[in-house]
């Protein structure tokens, strides 16, 4: 029973009921909303996010951060334009973009775990580093002649319904990170590094080449998302992608994960990512205006620091209650 | 650390493996032909006759929202909207990305509307979604910074590009005596508009007439007042010699003109270019601006409107040669890609500029 509380009342709980009762009440109340193409407007909307927040929901919960991932995207997507502008086939350039996407993880990774600077500093560096590199491969020109058959189907649904293609994809990497972090011995490491580095590296933990992967599974996703973005807008540009960290980081916090690791799961963030995703939507159908948007994310962002912590310290006052009242008896 | 290196090195090789394979015939940019996804509606024929629908939906997406400039144009759209009895609506984001406009558009399409205004951020990056609002039914009108031509039924030009350009050059000429050095302060470097303007420019100043004049720089100020400020004031400082700053965007005159006035260049460097009266009044009153140029942007609004509704009462289908009648304007003849004139541009300076008022 009290376990059943326990999960109910957990933040990660909450957002999901919270996501389910927004779609509920968003598809019932919001004119248009609830038909396939917005659905599939939505997924297309949320692909960049979500997909950037599964390695991101990683390094959180290790108690480290990833700022740099918008960049490495726009970067990507420079050189994505400049590749096919060289004449390279699509069919080569997507697996290397993916390459240099891991790559600029691995230098992350390199800085944070090789010369142990903290991971906030080196990728606000990164940030700005791998940004300044995009203007340099692409300068401020755009590329846009992809091949038909690629962006089409980045935009496109399968077999013309209402389920996109990207789906697919967005399904099998959740599922993938969502089984490794929650039913491995590697997804238990990742809580105990951000639960107590130190402790976890006395008990075994390779805590530094841990991190490294980490960062090179974000540098490698960020880098596919490059691609994705680039083949969904048909437009490769050095400032494609400006901003997306926020909006990671903010979903990934929202989903429940705390910002100093240790604690935090998947199905809590994917439900962050669509309940940001669909809020926005349905007040874009409702015609409000994107400073109001702006202002519906920053105080869920807050709410979601804010509550978790006062939950806490009520569930930790009854707690002391009861246990007073167990003692008296 | 030693194994993390081995590891990564076989990583490393493995994908160039898969690469050297996927290289081995492929798609590139040669072989793959870009007019894909199209949505040419060539079955489509006009009816100069048709009546104009009332209650036509007709939504203005400009690059974005809050830009003085655009709130103008915007505001022609409205008054339009309203002598056609349809039911406007204006959205737009907050930041001038390529990217989000497209949901923007996307939401649009999921409102049903009838006709879509657009200013393009990015001629491309808003193709696929407005391919697919013209296959919902919703007509697409571009005005201000130009779709693809073969993602928009109609486009709305302020004035010809090359009137543009030959008219800048012709103020940068005088403003700076025939001879020096002059300085181009730009919006956006993707900013369509804009780059063809830059274009005519280069190719005017290649003219035997304007040899003694040399174009040292392109600067872009985004269109963001405070960027347009710091380019402006960094573009004098690389130059001391420079004599004529050409900002042919509304943001970006304004912002030069502030800083040149406010500085120890006021009276030396001289700013011309694009700009709204209302902002420019202060600066040509006090001495700094002698002349500038623009069309009415509450026009180009007004005729995007009308555009919006003869196309969707069936009046035009964007074809060379349709005719359409907008409102106050007068008669409008559709030239080639289904490109509108506006008109010529209005040179403002300390005689007329009280005749303006926006």
């Amino acid at each position: 029973m009290s376990e059943l509380r326990r999960r109910l009342a957990s933040w990660d709980s909450i957002i999901i009921a919270l996501t389910v009762l927004v779609l509920v009440i968003a598809s019932v109340g919001v004119p248009n909303f609830g038909t396939s193409r917005n659905f599939t407007f939505l997924i297309l909307d949320l692909m960049p996010i979500v997909l950037v927040a599964l390695p991101m929901t990683f390094i959180i919960v290790t108690g480290e951060i990833d700022l740099s991932v918008a960049s490495t995207l726009g970067l990507t997507s420079s050189l994505m334009g400049w590749f096919w502008n060289n004449g390279l086939s699509i069919e080569m350039i997507i697996p290397l973009c993916v390459l240099v996407g891991a790559l600029l993880g691995a230098f992350n990774g390199f800085l944070v775990t090789g010369l142990g600077l903290p991971s906030l500093a080196v990728t606000i560096g990164t940030l700005a580093l791998y940004r300044g590199l995009a203007f340099v491969v692409l300068g401020d020109g755009a590329v846009a002649d992809f091949p038909w058959n690629y962006t089409g189907w980045v935009t496109g649904t399968i077999g013309g319904g209402a389920v996109p293609n990207v789906l697919i994809l967005i399904v099998a990497l959740a599922l993938i990170f969502g089984v490794v972090l929650h039913a491995t011995p590697f997804g238990r490491s990742l809580y105990a590094i951000g639960a107590n580095a130190q402790a976890a590296h006395f008990s075994g933990i390779r805590v530094a080449r841990t991190k490294f992967w980490l960062y090179v599974a974000s540098g490698a996703i960020a880098g596919l998302v490059g691609v994705l973005w680039t083949l969904r807008y048909s437009s490769a540009r050095a400032d494609n992608g400006s901003g997306l960290e926020l909006a990671v980081v903010a979903a990934v916090l929202l989903g429940g994960v705390s910002i100093f690791g240790g604690r935090g799961t998947l199905p809590g963030v994917l439900a962050g990512v669509v309940l940001l995703a669909a809020l926005q939507n349905a007040l874009r159908l409702q015609d409000v205006s994107g400073q109001a948007l702006n202002i519906v994310t920053g105080a869920l962002l807050v709410l979601s620091v804010l509550l978790p912590n006062v939950t806490s310290s009520i569930r930790a006052t009854w707690h002391r209650r009861r246990l007073r009242q167990a003692a008296a008896h | 650390m030693l194994r993390t290196h081995h590891r990564l090195l076989s990583a490393a090789s493995a994908s160039l493996l898969v690469l050297g394979l996927a290289a081995c015939g492929g798609t590139t940019k040669d072989s793959s032909s870009s007019d894909g996804g199209a949505a040419a509606q060539p079955g489509a024929s006009a009816d100069p006759n048709a009546k104009t629908k009332e209650g036509l939906k007709i939504a203005f997406l400009p690059k974005q929202l809050n830009n003085p400039y655009s709130d103008v144009e915007t505001s022609g759209g409205k008054v339009a909207v309203g002598e056609l009895k349809g039911e406007y609506k204006l959205v737009g984001p907050n930041d001038a990305s390529a990217s989000s406009q497209v949901s923007y558009i996307n939401t649009l399409i999921q409102q049903q509307q009838d006709v879509i205004v657009v200013a393009a951020n990015d001629p491309n990056a808003v193709c696929p979604s407005l391919n697919q609002a013209r296959q919902a039914k919703i007509k697409v009108v571009s005005f201000d910074s130009d779709a693809s031509k073969d993602c928009r039924d109609a486009f709305i030009n302020q004035a010809t590009t090359q009137g543009i350009g030959e008219s800048l050059v012709k103020m940068a000429n005088e403003l700076a005596g025939g001879e020096g050095e002059i300085a181009i302060l730009s919006a956006t470097p993707n900013a369509t508009n804009q780059n063809a303007w830059i274009e005519v420019m280069k190719k005017e100043l290649a003219k035997p007439e304007y040899s003694k004049l040399k174009l040292v720089k392109t600067a872009y100020g985004n269109d963001d007042d405070q960027k347009s400020f710091q380019e402006a004031q960094g573009l004098l400082q690389s130059y001391p010699k420079l004599k004529v700053i050409v900002s042919p965007t509304t943001v970006g005159i304004a912002a030069a003109s502030r800083y040149v006035s406010s500085s120890n260049y006021k009276g030396k460097v001289a700013i011309t270019g694009l700009g709204l009266p209302n902002q420019m009044r202060e600066y040509v009153k006090d001495g700094t601006v002698k002349k500038f140029a623009l069309w009415n942007p509450a026009d180009i609004g007004y005729l995007a409107a009308y555009a919006g509704a003869a196309l969707a009462s069936g009046q035009i289908t964007g074809k060379q040669g349709e005719k359409f009648t907008a409102g106050k304007l007068g008669e409008y003849t559709i030239g080639a890609d289904g490109e509108i004139v506006l008109g010529p541009p209005t040179e403002f300076t300390a005689q007329n500029i009280d005749q303006f008022h926006f």
